[in-house]
């Protein structure tokens, strides 16, 4: 018993430790020579262009629903006026990034486990670190990188789509036109609630980019591997996107009074 | 150690005063926790030779090469590659030298996402740098030819065949001209006709690029085709060295349920 609770304790504090070393060796390949601009651009597509249309659907339905919901509470309030502004700051603070992060971290995040832990399965990271080529560069640093930078950048593009959508969504049980429509959602929105929601974004790009990359670069020999590489990914990314929420909120209201 | 064993690792020593060992390799030792894969192994490669090491599978086989490009940090011992000592290199020590050993994967470790083009051209661009299109191109079609499938330039290792795969490897290895080669298991599910000339293209191989190798490998059919000496790995340490005519010869149990 007292074995038992010795070895597990030992062994998470090997993970632990283990997390940190991949931490601290994707940052010290992060910033030497020899950066992967071509595989950093081709991640940039992977992520960013290949993950378009399913944030397309995700964002229109995310301001429809948000729409259509709120509609009915607002209209006994005689708040309907609202509804624009109301889905807009929604979108941008709150749902438009976690609910696009929670997608990407199954779409990417997976991506990445799978993909890497195949690689390790097959030795395919082996081939390269014997054709004196760092993997750890040429794989980790420039995924984590594209994730950071695109996912952001997918969060903006989900944010205008869901008021797109929530523009459809007022239009089935009334009549505003398109730049009325607009003009009242942007003119509630200010600094305050754009700034916090963009700079939590690329925490959320970063958090999925390196959870996918360490899940599956540190994958076992076995072909079970891959599927556990992925699966944790998704987890592990998806408690880690929630939690980053919450610190980024708290950090939020206690600046901005 | 047995009466055969000395008598090889006589003719050995007197073979080193005339050739060159390009590794050598003194009471190497590793472990997976309690289990110690190879507990004292010493060997000399010699330049020019194809070495076959021979032994059951999970007798440390593919350890011992893995340790010699330190993809493996053994545990102790010393292991000297082409005048470096492996283990006291440093990163860039590491890098230059691994630029010199060709290294053949059991999977073939093709890269999936790369077609066949990209796979040979992955290495090149990153150990021959400097090279133009028109080089590149070249030495990509050169050892394409030499493995006998020039047409695969645009596929997809998923579009290859197991025996396909382990050629395309073979040619993103000589590509960049190595003087060592480490083949990790270089017949494994492949059926007899393609391990036969899988077998020759190492044969091909020792010949025009003057390669040094080690051949792993438990198929005796291989070892027979290409070996120059062999040794048997058993329980971490070395069963047994010498010619395959030793092997052959040899009264041992274990050497005999492999070559009967």
């Amino acid at each position: 018993m007292e074995n038992s609770i010795v070895e597990k304790s030992r062994g998470f504090i090997t993970a632990i430790a283990d997390v940190f070393l991949f931490i601290s060796r994707t940052a010290k390949e992060t910033f030497s020579r020899d950066f992967e601009f071509r595989e950093f651009l081709r991640q940039c597509f992977q992520i960013g262009y290949k993950t378009l249309p399913l944030i397309s659907v995700t964002g229109i339905i995310m301001g429809l629903v948000l729409t259509i919901q709120s509609r009915p509470a607002l209209v006994s309030f005689g708040a309907v006026a609202m509804l624009p502004g109301m889905v807009a700051i929604s979108l941008i603070r709150e749902m438009g990034p976690v609910i696009t992060a929670l997608i990407c971290a199954g779409k990417i995040g997976s991506g990445m486990g799978a993909e890497l832990g195949s690689m390790r399965v097959t030795e395919q990271i082996d081939a390269m670190e014997v054709s004196s080529t760092n993997p750890m560069r040429f794989l980790v640093v420039t995924r984590v990188l594209a994730a950071t930078l695109m996912i952001p950048l997918l969060i903006l593009y989900a944010d205008g789509l869901g008021i797109l959508g929530s523009w459809a969504g007022a239009n089935i049980k009334g009549e505003v036109s398109f730049v009325l429509f607009f003009s009242q959602a942007f003119g509630h929105i200010q600094f305050t609630d754009l700034f916090p929601a963009v700079i939590k974004s690329f925490f959320f790009g970063g958090v999925i980019g390196f959870v996918g990359c360490y899940k599956g670069y540190t994958a076992g020999r076995g072909t079970e591997s891959v599927g556990v590489a992925a699966n944790s990914a998704v987890v592990i990314a998806s408690l880690l996107v929630i939690i980053v929420d919450l610190i980024a909120v708290q950090i939020t209201d206690m600046v901005i009074k | 150690m047995n009466s055969t064993q000395t008598g090889a690792q006589n003719a050995l020593s007197s073979k080193t005063k005339s050739v060159e060992s390009v590794i050598e390799i003194h009471d190497l030792k590793k472990s997976f926790g309690d289990q110690d894969v190879l507990k004292k192994v010493t060997l000399r490669l010699f330049s020019g030779e194809n070495l076959a090491v021979l032994g059951k599978s999970g007798s440390g086989k593919s350890v011992l090469i893995q340790c010699i490009v330190r993809l493996l940090n053994s545990d102790a011992g010393t292991i000297t590659v082409l005048g470096e000592d492996v283990n006291a290199l440093n990163t860039e020590g590491l890098g230059a030298l691994r630029k010199k050993i060709g290294f053949l994967f059991q999977s073939g470790a093709l890269y999936d996402s790369m077609t066949v083009r990209q796979n040979l051209e992955f290495p090149l661009r990153r150990m021959k740098k400097g090279l133009s299109q028109k080089e590149l191109a070249d030495k990509v079609n050169d050892a394409l030819e030499h493995v006998g499938l020039p047409d695969t330039l645009d596929k997809m290792p998923s579009q290859l065949s197991g025996g396909m795969r382990k050629r395309i490897s073979l040619a993103r290895t000589i590509v960049v001209d190595p003087l060592i080669m480490l083949y990790d298991e270089p017949t494994t599910g492949l059926d007899p006709v393609t391990s036969d000339e899988i077998s020759s293209l190492i044969n091909e191989v020792q010949k025009k690029y003057k390669t040094s190798s080690i051949i792993i490998t438990h198929d005796i059919q291989c070892t027979r085709a290409v070996a120059n000496r062999v040794i048997m790995l058993a329980d971490g340490e070395i069963h047994l060295e010498g010619t395959l005519e030793t092997f052959e010869k040899s009264n041992d149990p274990l050497i005999v349920s492999f070559f009967k």
